[in-house]
């Protein structure tokens, strides 16, 4: 396994090395070692590759990630797998704030808890969260599925279009345009599919759905303009 | 922007070394925070009957020796001057009114930083490198403490506008973010008798909390109603006598980690200001939530 150890190169010489260098070599497995909470560690991975942070992360981890598979022996912070396209970040701690935000594709798995605003304005990606997610989550969602296998905070998928959201826990309160809807055999199969990736034991039967109601998909004139 | 630092020191025997400790905590942010930085530590306890007023001025050659000559001459009372660069926290046992008055009408270039039997604060402008430099911020020792370093976005880059903020006695509050309403706290301040030295929309809030306290407020009573009339977003940690206490806004805008340990509880904006802590493995880490007030007692 090759080793990168960041407190002996800068954040940028590993991301060089990782666009530029990675892709000529045979190297499939890697790992960084002393993250020491710095940012923008492993964005922009363009490679098929298998690699392992070993500490905690500072904001950014793995943002615009393509095909990599990347997991992090810690805590990651703002904005980790921020718009992801393929591959996977798979955070063993918490997630600060934004997680997953604006993401593409690709699976983001959190066994701990996630800060605010999980999954704003994800496009097609997967979120996973062993714990509870926080306030303003899923803000404006357009495609993709995430499951809570805690509690949901304040505000829940606010004017989402049509990501689904799965909790298993409670959900302080839903956003505007977002209803709880019952669970078909497709969402039952969906949660378990994104638990075994996850490798959480959960029964899908006990998840909720929520997903958006439609109603602000188009402006309504005679609606009370009451703002 | 701006960086928020924190340490309270549970081990007594690392005490001394609190200083060397908060060190890297505080150059951590610098990215966050490259104009001014500042430090409010509560080390060695004046005597019951005397106050450290900690005090600054912006001229370079200030004779600090002839201001404790006056003052021995002019209110008949010996005063203890420790200085350091443009900085001096003067020991005393005389009434802290009489004191700040009599520094303001023979000494106007002279300001004062803090008041408290225990509370010292040292702020300037300058990478937090520079300014911990200055004043041996290393080398200082006591049992918790809180620091600042800022990035200045809504008044001027000057001492004065450097954080920690204080009022009253032993109180003092670094902040992270910024409020909108500063002129109508400052106002509605003013109408009671309490008026701010600085633009600065911390000071506004720093003086509305310990106001609010002073009316017999507890501290968790004061963040309420601080909610209610304070307009913005902050995280805020503020220090006093015997404890650190944080709060975030309600949508925590503003980051903020802890690190609890059996040795110390130490926060920060960001992990990679904790990451170079003593045994921060084994510390238990986690984001403070929304709304909540968290307290740490010496």
């Amino acid at each position: 396994m090759e080793s990168l150890d960041l407190e002996q190169m800068s954040v940028r010489d590993i991301n060089q090395y990782l666009h530029n260098t990675l892709p000529e070599t045979n190297v499939t497995e890697l790992e960084i070692v002393n993250p020491t909470g710095e940012h923008n560690i492993a964005v922009g991975i363009n490679t098929e590759c298998s690699l392992d942070v070993r500490g905690h992360a500072g904001y950014y981890l793995g943002g615009m990630n393509k095909k990599a598979n990347i997991t992090v022996h810690g805590n990651a912070g703002n904005g980790v797998a921020e718009n992801m396209m393929s591959g996977s970040v798979h955070v063993k701690g918490f997630a600060s704030a934004a997680a997953g935000a604006s993401g593409h594709g690709g699976t983001l798995v959190i066994d701990g808890d996630t800060g605010l605003r999980c999954g704003i304005s994800m496009k097609g990606i997967d979120i996973v969260v062993g714990g509870s997610i926080g306030n303003f989550s899923g803000f404006m969602a357009q495609a993709g599925r995430m499951v809570i296998c805690g509690d949901a905070g304040e505000g829940l998928a606010d004017s989402l279009y049509e990501a689904v959201f799965y909790v298993k826990g409670t959900i302080k309160s839903l956003g505007a345009d977002a209803q709880l809807e019952s669970m078909t055999d497709a969402d039952h199969k969906a949660v378990q599919e994104l638990l075994d990736f996850a490798g959480f034991e959960h029964d899908p039967k006990e998840f909720k759905r929520v997903a958006s109601a439609k109603q602000l998909y188009n402006w309504n004139a005679d609606a009370d303009q009451e703002y | 922007m701006c960086g928020i630092v924190g340490l309270l020191v549970k081990n007594e025997l690392l005490r001394p070394q609190i200083g060397q400790l908060m060190l890297p905590m505080l150059i951590g942010m610098t990215e966050r925070g490259p104009d001014s930085a500042g430090l409010a530590i509560f080390g060695s306890s004046a005597k019951d009957n005397q106050r450290k007023i900690s005090l600054y001025t912006l001229d370079p050659g200030f004779l600090w020796k002839k201001l404790s000559d006056d003052f021995l001459h002019h209110l008949g009372s010996d005063v203890h001057l420790q200085q350091v660069a443009n900085h001096a926290v003067m020991t005393t046992e005389l009434d802290i009114n009489l004191v700040t008055i009599w520094l303001k009408e023979h000494y106007p270039t002279v300001h004062v930083l803090s008041i408290g039997q225990l509370m010292e604060v040292y702020k300037d402008i300058g990478t937090p490198a520079q300014v911990a430099e200055r004043y041996g911020f290393e080398n200082m020792s006591g049992s918790h403490l809180i620091g600042h370093t800022r990035m200045a976005t809504e008044s001027a880059v000057t001492p004065a506008g450097a954080h920690p903020f204080t009022a009253g006695e032993d109180w003092g509050l670094v902040h992270n973010g910024s409020f909108s309403n500063p002129n109508s706290i400052r106002r509605m301040l003013a109408h009671k008798g309490i008026n701010c030295v600085t633009e600065n929309d911390t000071e506004a809030a720093c003086r509305f909390l310990e106001w609010r306290m002073r009316e017999g407020d507890d501290l968790e009573t004061a963040l309420h109603a601080g909610f209610e009339e304070l307009d913005g977003f902050f995280t805020l940690l503020m220090g006093t006598k015997d404890q650190l206490a944080l709060v975030r806004d309600p949508f925590a805008c503003k980051p903020a980690v802890v690190a609890e340990h059996d040795d110390y509880v130490a926060i920060a904006s960001e992990y990679r200001s904790l990451a170079h802590l003593p045994d921060v493995k084994n510390a238990t880490i986690y984001e403070p939530k929304p709304e909540e007030l968290y307290i740490w007692k010496v």
